[in-house]
């Protein structure tokens, strides 16, 4: 059974289609790559699946999230299935996090959260045990310096491995990521990059990844779906996608960063 | 010939801090560099150095042979031009591309046919005569930047300095402004910052990487990404994702 599954879905402003037709499905363990370039409607697409959308942005269609529909429900239903069902880390995290707010009393509201939608009471020391037990889960090396820093405290590879760490605290069975190592050091990225490839092998999580980098998706995910003016125009595994694309867009995109790749010589 | 060098070059922002450390660099003619390194590596702060932005705590920086000074910084304004990384902020809003392209030639007191210049210059980037009027909000990412290189082109330098300058494009359009530096390197030598070793080297033969102030290793670009010497320089290349074959 899917996890996710998207039918016919389009977004529009006013009378202008901003995503059009877009069609997909995840079930647990699957890993899909959505690429784009700037303004193909891949942002949109992932921020429409979790009801997210913007004021004055319209979807329309059908989006499953474990069984429920997400597209025409008001915000107080689709609110218990954000952070339980499905996830989402975003590109800046200096951006996504409060920078008033410590990263532990950050972390504490998700893992509040889900304590208290299953009923449970979270005393002092449990609550500072799971903040501790999420940014080991993320490889956090000293977790107690970096509950007790602000954002800007810490290197940006930490502040994407608390948002990650936010995202998996309510223990999500599906994780969206949102190019989430554009903002980051090759190094770092590699870092963040083995990661999610660990977390999501480790704890059965479906993973769509949302990326202008080819390379990158092409490390991490299964099967690439390539946006291009807010349509799908190709569907396929990585290996088939990135040998032999079929639609024009896809061939344009990856000649480009074929060429990019070539310049760097033999792999290592 | 050597166009710029950095000679023991250190810089700090503030005391007991060094952004540079020891740092000695030469830009021949007709070879384009590329500085590589990864945030807090010291190389935008380098490229200020190079500008005259900045000025070394000790070391020299060298123009065309001279040594940078306030005698000497004019003549180095039109020697060297920069570009920058986000072609959203680097360009005024309120002003049209005529306005902007022209105001280098008011700033270097250049006695040159504005118009005649503003052409040439939105011809070597490949843009169409109309976009003089226009503004900057008129246009994409690609196009700005372009933009911004016809403002650097305007004062017809030796030396290009370029701060990521496509690192903020997507793919498709990265790929035509590589096309465009390589052309321009036909008439100008190009200095290219960037975290982004394949930019680099698909424009530079020649490679400096940085760490943490200090540069780790220099030589051919080829040579180093075949046979990088430096731990640093074989983690950086381990760490590039690269295209499944």
């Amino acid at each position: 059974m899917s996890l996710l599954s998207t039918l016919g879905l389009s977004i529009r402003a006013g009378t202008r289609c901003l995503v059009e037709d877009v069609h997909f499905s995840l079930a647990p363990g699957d890993r899909l790559g959505l690429v784009g370039e700037s303004g193909s409607g891949k942002s949109l697409t992932a921020l429409a699946l979790l009801g997210l959308l913007p004021p004055g942005l319209v979807a329309s269609g059908s989006v499953r999230l474990a069984g429920q529909q997400v597209i025409g429900r008001p915000d107080r239903q689709i609110a218990p299935v954000r952070g339980a069902v499905a996830a989402m880390v975003f590109q800046d995290p200096r951006a996504a996090l409060d920078p008033l707010m410590t990263l532990g009393a950050q972390l504490a509201v998700p893992i509040r959260r889900r304590a208290k939608a299953e009923g449970r009471r979270l005393s002092r020391h449990d609550l500072r045990d799971r903040k501790i037990a999420a940014l080991e889960r993320v490889a956090i090396d000293a977790p107690e310096r970096v509950l007790a820093a602000f954002p800007h405290q810490v290197s940006g590879g930490q502040r994407q491995r608390v948002a990650i760490a936010m995202a998996l605290a309510c223990r999500p069975q599906l994780l969206i990521a949102d190019e989430p190592t554009t903002a980051l050091d090759v190094s770092t990225q590699a870092e963040v990059l083995a990661l999610l490839d660990r977390l999501v092998r480790e704890e059965g999580l479906a993973l769509l990844f949302i990326s202008h980098d080819l390379p990158v998706v092409a490390g991490i995910a299964e099967r690439v779906a390539v946006m291009a003016a807010g349509r799908v125009v190709e569907t396929g595994p990585v290996a088939e996608i990135f040998s032999t694309p079929r639609a024009p867009y896809t061939q344009a995109l990856i000649a480009a960063a074929r060429r990019l790749d070539d310049a760097l010589g033999l792999r290592r | 010939m050597s166009l710029l060098a950095l000679e023991q070059v250190h810089f700090g922002f503030s005391r007991g801090t060094k952004v540079l450390r020891d740092v000695s660099l030469s830009v021949t003619q007709g070879q384009n560099l590329g500085i590589v390194g990864e945030s807090g590596s010291g190389k935008s702060t380098l490229l200020r150095l190079l500008l005259g932005l900045a000025a070394p705590q000790t070391g020299r920086v060298l123009s065309a042979g001279q040594p940078l000074d306030r005698s000497t910084m004019q003549a180095h304004r039109r020697f060297v031009q920069p570009v920058f990384q986000d072609p959203y902020t680097s360009l005024d809003p309120r002003m049209t591309v005529r306005q902007i392209l022209t105001e280098p030639l008011r700033a270097l007191g250049l006695a040159a046919d504005p118009e005649a210049e503003v052409l040439r210059a939105l011809s070597a980037v490949r843009l169409l005569p109309e976009a003089a009027d226009r503004r900057p909000r008129d246009f994409s990412g690609g196009q700005r930047q372009r933009i911004a290189i016809a403002r650097a082109l305007i004062a017809r330098p030796k030396v290009l300095l370029a701060d990521e300058p496509v690192s903020a494009l997507d793919l498709s359009t990265r790929a035509s402004l590589i096309d465009l530096f390589a052309a321009l390197s036909q008439q100008l030598t190009l200095v290219l910052v960037s975290h982004d070793l394949a930019v680099i080297a698909a424009l530079c033969p020649s490679l400096v990487v940085m760490e943490q102030g200090r540069i780790v290793e220099t030589g051919p670009t080829r040579q180093i990404l075949d046979a990088p010497a430096h731990a640093y320089t074989r983690r950086l290349l381990a760490s590039l994702p690269r295209l499944p074959r």
